[in-house]
C-alpha cells in the first residue's frame, strides 16, 4: 500500500511521502485539529492562570472543590482506551485478511465509543441538575471558585471532543457497514487505517483534557 | 489498487461519461471548473467590498451630507460598513482571489497532476465558501444591523449584543466564518496533499514555481491559523448566546485572550494574503523579464522564513493593548526581522528585471506596479514594527495606508496580473491588452492618489474607524483631504469599469487563446487553452526548472519544462 | 518638516526623532527602489535581436541584501527600545507625580482626582468629566480601566496612546510641557459613537493648577 501514486497512463509520478492520499489527507487534517485543541486548551490555561482560585479535586466542594464527578470520568476514559485497542485490534485483524476479526472489533469500538458519548451526557445532565453550568447556580457559584468560567471552560472543551467521538462514532459505524459488505480486503483496507488515524488522535486528546480538566 | 483508482477517477469520468451541465459547471469536480468558479463569486464580492469602502468613505469625506440616491450614513451603519468592508475584503475577495481562485486552478496543472487529490472535498469546499458568502451577505439585511465590532471582533464589544447595537448580525459573522474557515480547512488539506503527493516525474520539490510554492506554504499555514480563529469565534459565539464568560470580565474572562487568539491567527492570516501574490508575481516578472527568477533558492527560502516568522509577531498588533511592556520588546524583534527576507524578496524582483529583455505585456504592468506599491507598504510596516513609533501611530490612518498598500496595491495588483496572465488558458480566449494596459494604468494613478494621502493623515494623528472627523479641532485642517481621498476612492472604483467590461467582452468575443501565448516555461501551457478534463492526454516529464529563459544557445527564448533536452532523443 | 502635530510632552520629541529617522532610511531605500525599477523598465525594455542575460542569481548579492536591512533594522530596534522604555516600562515611570484614575466608558472620560490628602481612594477625591485639568511640568501617572469595552487613551499632541481594558488597571503617564488645551481622543472601536468620544487635556500652570484644585474640594 505505501508506493508512489501512479497517476493515469501508468507513470509514475514524483515519490512523494510514499504514503496514499488518503492517509497524508488524514495526517495533515489532524494536524488542524491539534491547532483547534490548542486554541480551546490555550484559553482554557490563560484564563485558569489568570484568575487566582480555581476549583481542585480532592478537595470537598463547600471548601472550593470541584464538581465534576471524576470516578464515573475515570471509567469513562478508561472505555475510550479501550476502543483505541479494539480499534488497533479491528485493524490488525484485516491486515492479516481476517474478515470476522475486523467486523468483531469494529463492531466493539462502535459500542464502546457510543458508550462514552452516552456516559458523557449522563455526566452532563448530572451537572446541569446541580447547577453546574457555564452560569452556576447561586449555591454553587458560592464555593466553587469562578464556576462560570469554570463551567464555560468545561464545556466547551469536553463538549468539542465529545462532539469529535460523536463523529468519530457515526464514521465508524459507516466502516463497519461497509466491512460487513466485505469491501475491504487485506490489500486494500485504506479506509480502516484512516478512521483508526482519527479515533486514535480523538482518545489522545481526551486523555490530554481529563488530564488537565479533571486531574490538576 | 484504492489509490491508483482514485486519482484515476476523474479521467475514467471524462472518457466515459458525458456530464450534464450541472456536474459539469455547478456541482463540478475538476479543480479547473472550481477554480473558475471561484472566481467568479471572489469578483463579485470584490465589487461588494469595493461599494462598502465608497458609502464610508463618503461618510468621511462628505460627514452628514446625503449621498445621491443613497441618503445618509448614520453612525451605527458606518461602524457596519467598517466591520463588513474588511471582512470581505479579506475573507471573501483576496483570500479567495489568491488561494481559492489560483491554487486550485494552478497546482495541478503546474506540477502535472491530472486534478486534486480529493476533487468532492474540493467541490464541497466551494459550496462552503458560497455558503458563508451568503450568510455574511444575509447579516447586512438583518434587524439591529450587520456586525460593527470591527473585522477585528475585539471582544468584549462583540461579545454583548447592547455594547454594538448589532445581535443577530454579529452571531452570523461568526457563523459565516466558521462555514469559511471550514471551507478554507478542507482546500488546505487538498492542495498540501496534491502537491507533495501529486507531482509528475521530474517535478523535483525544486523545480516546483514560485507560485506553487508560495501557494504550498499558504496552504501550511492556513491549515494551522484557521482553527485558532475557528476556536476563539466559536468562544465568542457562546459568550454571545450561551452564557459562557471567556471574554466577560465581569464573571472572569478576559478581553485581552480575544486579542491574543485573533492575532496569532491573524498575522499568519496576513502572509496567507500577501505570499501567493509573491509567488504569482515572481512568475510574471521572470516570464516578462525573458529571465530566470534571480536567486530562486533565497526566494523560496524567503517564503519559508516569512511564513515561519508570521507565526511569532502576533503581538505587534498588540504594543498599546496592556500587554506587558517586555513582550512588546520580543515581538518588536520578531516582527522587525521579517523585512528581512521581504527585502530578499524586492531586490531579487529588481534582480530578475536587471539585464533582461523585457515584454510589457499586460500582467508584467501589474506585477511591475506590485514591486512598486508593495515597496511601500513592507517599508511602511517598519514604522509599526517599532514599538516606540506604534505609540503614535497605532490605530491610525497610518495603519489603513499600510494595510491598503500591501493588500491592495500588493495582493489586488498580483490578482489583476493574475487574472491577465492566466486568462487564456482559463477560458480559451485573451483579454484586449489596450484595454488591459488602460486599466493599469488608470488603476496605479487612482490607486496612490487614494491611498497615499493617508500617510499624511496618519501622521496628523487622524485616528481609524471614526464616524465624522471634523469632530476634531486637531482634525479639521485635514478635512479638505479627506474629501480629496473620497473622490479618488470614488473615481478608483468607477476605473475598475474597464476591467469589467473587458473581462466579459472577452470571455465570448476576445481573440483566441492559442496554447502558449506569453511563451512561458510552465505546464499548464503545454496543453489546449482551456484544458480538458483530466488536464494532460499524457502524464509529462519534467526536466528542468520553469525559469528557464535565454537560455544562451537556445533557438528560442523560452524551454518548456517537459521540453526533452535536445540530443536526448 | 512638521508633518506629526505640534509636540507638548516631555517624551514627544524623542518619539518624533525615531519617526523622522525611520523616515529618512525608509525614505532612501524607497527613491533607490523605485528609481532602480523605473531605470530598468527603460534601460532593459524589450527590443527584437536583443536578448536577456542568463543570470540565475549571485550569493554575493544576496548576502549584501541580506545583511545590509538586518543591520538597519537592528539599529532600529536598539533606538526603538529606548523610548519605548521610557515611555511604557512601569520601573521608569517618573515618581513625585500627580495620581489620575481615569475611567472609560461608552462614551465618556471619567478622571478621579486625590482630594486635598494628595491620595487616590479616599472620602475627598472628586470625579471630573470629560474634561482633565493637569499641571505643567509635572508627570502625570494615571491608572486607566474601563467599565464595558476596550478604549484607548490618545492625546496625538503627547505621542501617548494607551488601551483601556476592562478588567485591567494599566498605569501609563506623561508630562505636559506647555501650557494650553488639547484633544484626547478614543482611538480604539468602542461602539456607535467611537468617533465622537472626545475629552480635553487642560494643561494649566503649577498656580493655576493649585487653585483649580482648590475650587474642586
Amino acid at each position: 500500500m505505501n508506493e508512489a501514486i501512479t497517476l493515469p497512463g501508468g507513470v509514475t509520478a514524483e515519490p512523494g511521502m510514499r504514503i496514499y492520499n488518503q492517509k497524508l489527507g488524514m495526517w495533515i487534517f489532524l494536524a488542524s485539529e491539534v491547532m483547534f485543541f490548542t486554541g480551546l486548551i490555550g484559553a482554557y490555561i490563560i484564563l485558569r492562570f489568570g484568575t487566582t482560585a480555581w476549583a481542585l479535586p480532592g478537595v470537598p466542594l463547600e471548601e472550593g472543590g470541584t464538581p465534576l464527578a471524576i470516578n464515573l470520568t475515570a471509567f469513562n476514559t478508561f472505555m475510550l482506551i479501550c476502543s483505541s485497542v479494539t480499534m488497533v485490534k479491528a485493524f490488525a485483524a484485516i491486515e492479516h485478511g481476517d474478515q470476522k476479526g475486523l467486523r468483531r472489533y469494529l463492531v466493539a469500538t462502535v459500542l464502546l465509543g457510543a458508550a462514552f458519548v452516552g456516559i458523557q451526557v449522563v455526566e452532563y445532565i448530572a451537572l446541569a441538575h446541580e447547577g453546574f453550568l457555564p452560569r452556576c447556580s447561586e449555591e454553587l457559584a458560592a464555593v466553587v471558585p469562578n464556576c462560570d468560567l469554570f463551567g464555560s471552560t468545561f464545556y466547551t472543551m469536553t463538549g468539542f471532543h465529545g462532539t469529535h467521538v460523536s463523529i468519530g462514532v457515526l464514521c465508524m459505524i459507516w466502516v463497519t457497514v461497509k466491512a460487513f459488505r466485505g469491501k475491504y480486503t487485506k490489500e486494500n483496507h485504506g479506509g480502516v487505517e484512516v478512521i483508526g488515524l482519527y479515533w486514535h488522535f480523538v482518545d489522545l486528546v481526551w486523555i490530554m483534557l481529563f488530564t488537565i480538566v479533571y486531574l490538576i | 489498487m484504492a489509490t491508483a483508482a482514485a486519482a484515476a477517477a476523474p479521467l475514467a469520468d471524462a472518457h466515459h461519461e458525458e456530464l450534464s451541465f450541472i456536474r459539469k459547471y455547478i456541482f463540478s469536480t475538476d479543480h479547473k471548473i472550481i477554480g473558475i468558479q471561484f472566481l467568479f463569486a471572489s469578483l463579485a464580492f470584490l465589487v461588494l467590498g469595493g461599494v462598502l469602502a465608497i458609502l464610508l468613505r463618503w461618510q468621511l469625506g462628505f460627514p452628514g451630507e446625503e449621498l445621491p440616491g443613497v441618503g445618509t450614513v448614520a453612525p451605527k451603519f458606518y461602524n457596519s460598513l467598517v466591520t463588513m468592508h474588511g471582512t470581505f475584503m479579506v475573507f471573501f475577495a483576496v483570500m479567495p482571489l489568491l488561494v481559492g481562485v489560483y491554487a486550485n486552478y494552478l497546482i495541478p496543472l503546474k506540477i502535472g497532476a491530472p486534478d486534486m487529490a480529493f476533487p468532492r472535498l474540493n467541490m464541497l469546499s466551494f459550496w462552503m465558501f458560497i455558503q458563508s458568502g451568503i450568510v455574511m451577505t444575509a447579516s447586512l439585511f438583518v434587524e439591529g444591523g450587520a456586525a460593527g465590532s470591527g473585522w477585528t471582533a475585539y471582544a468584549p464589544l462583540s461579545a454583548v449584543p447592547q455594547y454594538t447595537g448589532a445581535s443577530l448580525g454579529q452571531q452570523l459573522w461568526i457563523l459565516s466564518i466558521v462555514l469559511f474557515g471550514a471551507s478554507s480547512l478542507l482546500g488546505s488539506v487538498n492542495y498540501i496533499t496534491t502537491v507533495i503527493n501529486m507531482r509528475a516525474p521530474g517535478m523535483t520539490l525544486f523545480r516546483m514555481p514560485l507560485s506553487v510554492w508560495a501557494l504550498f506554504i499558504t496552504a501550511i499555514i492556513a491549515l494551522l491559523a484557521i482553527p485558532i480563529i475557528a476556536a476563539a469565534v466559536i468562544m465568542l459565539f457562546f459568550d454571545l448566546t450561551l452564557g459562557t464568560t471567556f471574554f466577560l470580565p465581569a464573571d472572569g474572562g478576559q478581553p485581552l485572550l480575544w486579542q491574543h487568539l485573533f492575532w496569532f491567527f491573524g498575522h499568519p492570516e496576513v502572509y496567507i494574503l500577501i505570499l501567493p501574490a509573491m509567488g504569482i508575481i515572481s512568475d510574471v516578472i521572470a516570464n516578462g523579464s525573458r529571465k530566470p527568477v534571480f536567486g530562486y533558492h533565497s526566494m523560496v527560502l524567503a517564503i519559508i522564513a516569512i511564513a515561519f516568522l508570521g507565526w511569532i509577531t502576533w503581538g505587534h498588533h498588540m504594543f498599546q493593548s496592556g500587554m506587558n511592556p517586555l513582550l512588546g520588546t520580543s515581538f518588536m524583534i520578531s516582527t522587525m526581522a521579517i523585512a528581512v527576507p521581504s527585502a530578499i524578496k524586492v531586490f531579487n524582483w529588481l534582480g530578475t528585471m536587471w539585464r533582461g529583455n523585457i515584454r510589457f505585456h499586460t500582467p508584467m504592468l501589474w506585477a511591475i506596479g506590485f514591486v512598486s506599491l508593495f515597496t511601500v507598504g513592507g517599508l511602511s510596516g517598519i514604522f509599526m514594527a517599532s514599538n516606540a513609533v506604534d505609540i503614535f501611530i497605532h490605530d491610525t490612518y497610518f495603519i489603513v495606508a499600510h494595510i491598503h498598500y500591501v493588500l491592495f496595491g500588493g495582493s489586488l495588483m498580483a490578482i489583476f496580473a493574475a487574472v491577465y496572465f492566466w486568462f487564456p488558458k482559463m477560458f480559451g480566449r485573451m483579454m484586449s491588452e489596450t484595454w488591459g494596459k488602460i486599466h493599469f494604468v488608470l488603476t496605479f494613478i487612482f490607486y496612490n492618489l487614494t491611498f497615499f494621502p493617508m500617510h499624511i493623515l496618519g501622521m496628523a494623528g487622524h485616528m481609524r474607524r471614526i464616524y465624522d472627523p471634523t469632530q476634531y479641532e486637531f482634525l479639521q485642517p485635514y478635512q479638505p483631504m479627506n474629501r480629496f481621498i473620497t473622490i479618488s476612492a470614488i473615481l478608483l472604483f468607477v476605473v475598475q469599469l474597464p476591467f469589467i467590461v473587458n473581462f466579459f467582452w472577452s470571455l465570448f468575443r476576445g481573440k483566441k487563446a492559442d496554447i502558449n501565448p506569453w511563451q512561458d516555461n510552465g505546464l499548464e501551457w503545454t496543453v489546449p487553452s482551456p484544458p480538458p478534463h483530466g488536464n494532460f492526454a499524457m502524464t509529462p516529464t519534467v526536466y528542468r526548472g520553469p525559469y528557464e529563459f535565454s537560455v544562451p544557445g537556445a533557438e528560442a527564448d523560452y524551454m518548456p519544462q517537459s521540453v526533452p533536452p535536445s540530443g536526448s532523443q | 518638516m512638521d508633518w506629526l502635530p505640534g509636540a507638548a510632552s516631555s517624551y514627544a520629541a524623542d518619539l518624533d526623532r525615531i519617526f523622522y529617522v525611520i523616515l529618512a532610511i525608509t525614505g532612501l531605500i524607497f527613491v533607490g527602489v523605485q528609481v532602480a525599477l523605473v531605470y530598468f523598465i527603460i534601460k532593459y525594455r524589450g527590443r527584437k535581436g536583443r536578448q536577456a542575460s542568463y543570470v540565475e542569481g549571485s550569493t554575493k548579492a544576496e548576502v549584501i541584501w541580506t545583511v545590509i536591512p538586518a543591520v538597519i533594522i537592528v539599529g532600529i530596534a536598539v533606538a526603538s527600545q529606548t523610548v519605548w522604555s521610557e515611555i511604557k516600562d512601569p520601573n521608569h515611570f517618573p515618581t513625585d507625580a500627580l495620581e489620575v484614575n481615569v475611567e472609560a466608558r461608552q462614551f465618556a472620560w471619567a478622571f478621579t482626582y486625590p482630594g486635598a490628602d494628595g491620595e487616590l481612594g479616599t472620602d475627598d477625591d472628586y470625579i471630573r468629566y470629560n474634561q482633565m485639568h493637569v499641571p505643567v511640568n509635572r508627570p502625570v501617572v494615571f491608572n486607566l480601566t474601563s467599565v464595558d469595552v476596550v478604549h484607548s487613551f490618545f492625546v496625538p499632541a503627547f505621542r501617548i496612546k494607551q488601551d483601556a481594558v476592562p478588567g485591567m488597571n494599566l498605569r501609563a503617564w506623561f508630562e505636559a510641557t506647555e501650557v494650553g488645551e488639547y484633544e484626547l481622543a478614543c482611538a480604539e472601536l468602542c461602539g456607535v459613537a467611537h468617533g465622537l468620544m472626545k475629552g480635553k487635556i487642560i494643561v494649566l500652570s503649577e498656580d493655576e493648577f493649585q487653585s483649580w484644585a482648590a475650587e474642586q474640594s
